[in-house]
């Protein structure tokens, strides 16, 4: 009989993991998940199935907020997808660039925003874009663009635009260095292939080296996906949780956030909350199933 | 044997641990007054410490914004402080229904007060008081005296003076007539509808109909505060869209503001930061002679956390509160927080006492939106946020956002249905 042993080991090394990864990440999911189908009468929990998500959805006052926060997001989705990524991969490829002097220290000077606590990237850039004592209104008045300038963050229109290209600034460095590590994976052998073959230049890196970090951008694009949908502290450090002015700056976070735990005389709810950080959990792993199904497996991938 | 010891050392330890609870019982205090901790630290504290040796308090105050946020969480988690400095109304009302706090009404020091300063922190019923009142603001509006005196200005005592007064400061361009933003919203609503409504909707008397039913928020005692909040817009700084509470109190001690609209929390602060002379002005009424409303808030109380470990130590603290000594620390130590106990108390700063002074002259009532109209879902308080905010931006009229506010409300409320 030579059965073979059962591989304890296995288990014990795996354990650590598994239990805290449960504790803190597994069991609160399915737990505020499942408080999210209960509701409050009379200090009693009393369980109500769907009838919390009928009411986000279908219940004007909280529809209505529903689908602003989530315009919102995607919104400020869009805005870093159409400016931190591209912006991101550029720098990259301007600091792979051989022959490029001190790209340490670019490379540097632009992650280090990243590594700064929402807090302070709010205040500052509050402080920046101040009407009153901000350097923004003097530094367009200085090269006659006065009249350029407006309270940005104090306005309908601009400003969750304007809080989504803060954000931009802050997170700019993590495209450029993961596009920047994958730039430099590129064999050389390759480009001097190519080059022998004329493709020189420009040329190179939108025929060679784009198709060949093009997995390293749908990585980025998820991440900034998830990311900007979980996103509520720099509004909320920037514009307070009623993410003002007129909620024009309210994302699914805020709303959540308002909605469990109250703001001011609102009394939170945290049956509602739930209901809303449910939702969320859901908008993000269609998301996230429809990169993984829809496009990762189709992704043309080149063994170098 | 080795158990034995184990478990020796367990008592031991447990044993230890008690035996300094019973020499000093320490009671942690739950605040959003975290602008006040010098003071609590250094006067109030001390003079209640040196009264009740034994009993050692600790003030741990949170930021205002998220003081309910925190709190709610902290008592659900079973870890707040054993006294909770209550909100006025709903939010500690809902506290003490939750069962977070304790039943007053028998603490004997609670006569110390009147039945208006006790009705924040009150069931509906009245028959329940759960937190001692500790003091109430009063809404008006803090002016450069310097600032009026070179400008040759008077007092306004009238809404058309109040225009006038604003119109010669802008014409003369060395002050931004008025200091308010509307960035972080609250200062819209709280410094401006609620500080010239009363004016409007007659104090208590408008805010019970509206309460009843009796009056509706598309009434012209409710949407004309807006029309004249419109007319603000034209007097504040530029860029005051994006104008933070922050910059406004800036603006105003450094000097650069002739007016600014208050609330009279902001005296001890001012007192530190300005270096001119300051006066205050009640909120002018409509048309000379017209009786006077003032929004005399009651606004900060302070309850027992029902399930504190030391329940006769906080009684002791909280029959302390309700006593004239703490009355007459808090009230001259904080002036701007008026003490709301029925022993008059004397106070030292002159601005202080100018604005306790229009308790004499004019009808107190309390702000329109605090009792019973902001329990549901649209929340009328920040609702009226928005709206003042809206009306100040002139991005919507008076009676849109009477029609709006009152949708909101009709939602919810049954006597609005």
């Amino acid at each position: 009989m030579n059965r073979p042993r059962f591989r304890w080991h296995i288990v014990v090394f795996l354990a650590p993991a598994v239990i805290v990864y449960t504790a803190v990440m597994i069991f609160p999911l399915f737990n505020t998940l499942r408080l999210a189908l209960y509701t409050e009468i009379d200090q009693n929990r009393v369980f109500v199935g769907l009838h919390n998500f009928q009411t986000l959805f279908f219940d004007p006052i909280w529809s209505e907020q529903f689908w602003n926060a989530l315009g919102n997001n995607f919104w400020f989705f869009l805005i870093h997808m159409l400016v931190q990524n591209p912006i991101g991969i550029a720098l990259a490829a301007l600091l792979s660039h051989p022959r490029l002097r001190f790209a340490a220290l670019y490379r540097s000077a632009i992650f280090i925003p990243t590594i700064l606590s929402f807090v302070i990237v709010g205040f500052a850039w509050k402080l920046i874009l101040s009407p009153i004592w901000g350097i923004a209104p003097s530094m367009l008045d200085a090269i006659g663009l006065k009249s350029l300038f407006a309270p940005w963050l104090g306005k309908e229109e601009y400003a969750l635009t304007t809080l989504a290209l803060i954000s931009v600034w802050q997170f700019v460095g993590i495209p450029m260095m993961l596009i920047y590590a994958a730039l430099l994976t590129i064999p050389e052998e390759i480009l001097e292939a190519g080059e022998i073959d004329g493709i020189t230049g420009a040329s190179a890196f939108w025929k060679i080296k784009l198709p060949l970090i093009l997995p390293s951008i749908g990585i980025i694009s998820i991440l900034t996906f998830v990311g900007n949908f979980n996103a509520f502290d720099l509004i909320y450090a920037a514009q307070g949780a009623l993410a003002g002015p007129d909620f024009s700056t309210d994302i699914l976070g805020t709303f959540m956030y308002r909605t469990f735990f109250g703001f001011q005389l609102q009394l939170g709810d945290p049956h509602m909350g739930s209901a809303i950080a449910g939702a969320m959990f859901a908008i993000i792993l269609v998301g996230v199933c429809i990169y993984l199904f829809g496009i990762q497996t189709r992704m043309r991938r080149y063994q170098l | 044997m080795k158990n034995g010891s184990l478990k020796l050392a367990l008592i031991g330890t447990t044993l230890m641990a008690t035996g300094a609870y019973a020499e000093d019982v320490t009671l942690t205090i739950e605040s959003w007054r975290n602008d006040d901790l010098a003071l609590w630290q250094e006067q109030i504290i001390p003079a209640f410490e040196a009264k009740h040796p034994g009993i050692k308090v600790k003030f741990t105050p949170s930021a205002p914004a998220e003081y309910n946020a925190v709190l709610n969480s902290k008592l659900d988690a079973g870890s707040a402080g054993d006294l909770i400095t209550c909100r006025p109304f709903d939010a500690s009302l809902a506290l003490y229904e939750a069962g977070h706090l304790t039943d007053l009404s028998s603490v004997e020091a609670m006569s110390n007060f009147s039945d208006v300063a006790k009705s924040a922190w009150q069931t509906d019923d009245g028959s329940v008081s759960f937190c001692v009142p500790m003091a109430s603001v009063i809404h008006g509006f803090i002016y450069n005296k310097d600032a009026f005196a070179e400008l040759g200005i008077e007092v306004p005592a009238t809404e058309d003076e109040f225009f006038a007064a604003l119109d010669k400061i802008r014409e003369d361009g060395t002050y931004v007539p008025m200091a308010m933003g509307t960035n972080d919203q609250w200062e819209a609503a709280t410094m401006g509808y609620n500080n010239i409504g009363p004016n409007y909707w007659k104090g208590e008397e408008g805010r019970q109909a509206l309460i009843a039913g009796e009056q509706k928020l598309t009434d012209e005692a409710w949407t004309a505060p807006y029309a004249t909040l419109a007319r603000w817009g034209e007097y504040l700084g530029d860029g005051y869209e994006a104008q933070t509470y922050p910059d406004s109190q800036n603006i105003f001690t450094l000097g650069r503001a002739a007016i600014y609209p208050a609330g009279s929390w902001e005296i001890s602060g001012f007192n530190t930061q300005a270096d001119f002379e300051m006066g205050a002005f009640k909120p002018p009424v409509r048309n000379a002679g017209d009786t006077c409303y003032i929004s005399d808030h009651t606004d900060i109380g302070i309850g027992m956390n029902a399930a504190t470990e030391h329940p006769e130590a906080a009684e002791t603290f909280l029959a302390w509160v309700a006593s004239p000594e703490f009355a007459e620390i808090f009230g001259n130590a904080l002036p701007g927080f008026f003490p709301l106990s029925n022993t008059p108390v004397e106070l030292q700063d002159p601005l202080a006492k100018e604005i306790v002074g229009w308790r004499d002259e004019c009808e107190s009532t309390i702000r329109s939106t605090y009792q019973i109209l902001s329990r549901g879902t649209p929340n009328l308080e920040n609702e009226t946020w928005g709206a003042s905010v809206a009306a100040i931006k002139g991005t919507s009229t008076p009676e849109e956002l009477g029609t709006e506010l009152q949708k909101g409300l009709s939602s919810w409320y049954a006597p609005h249905q």
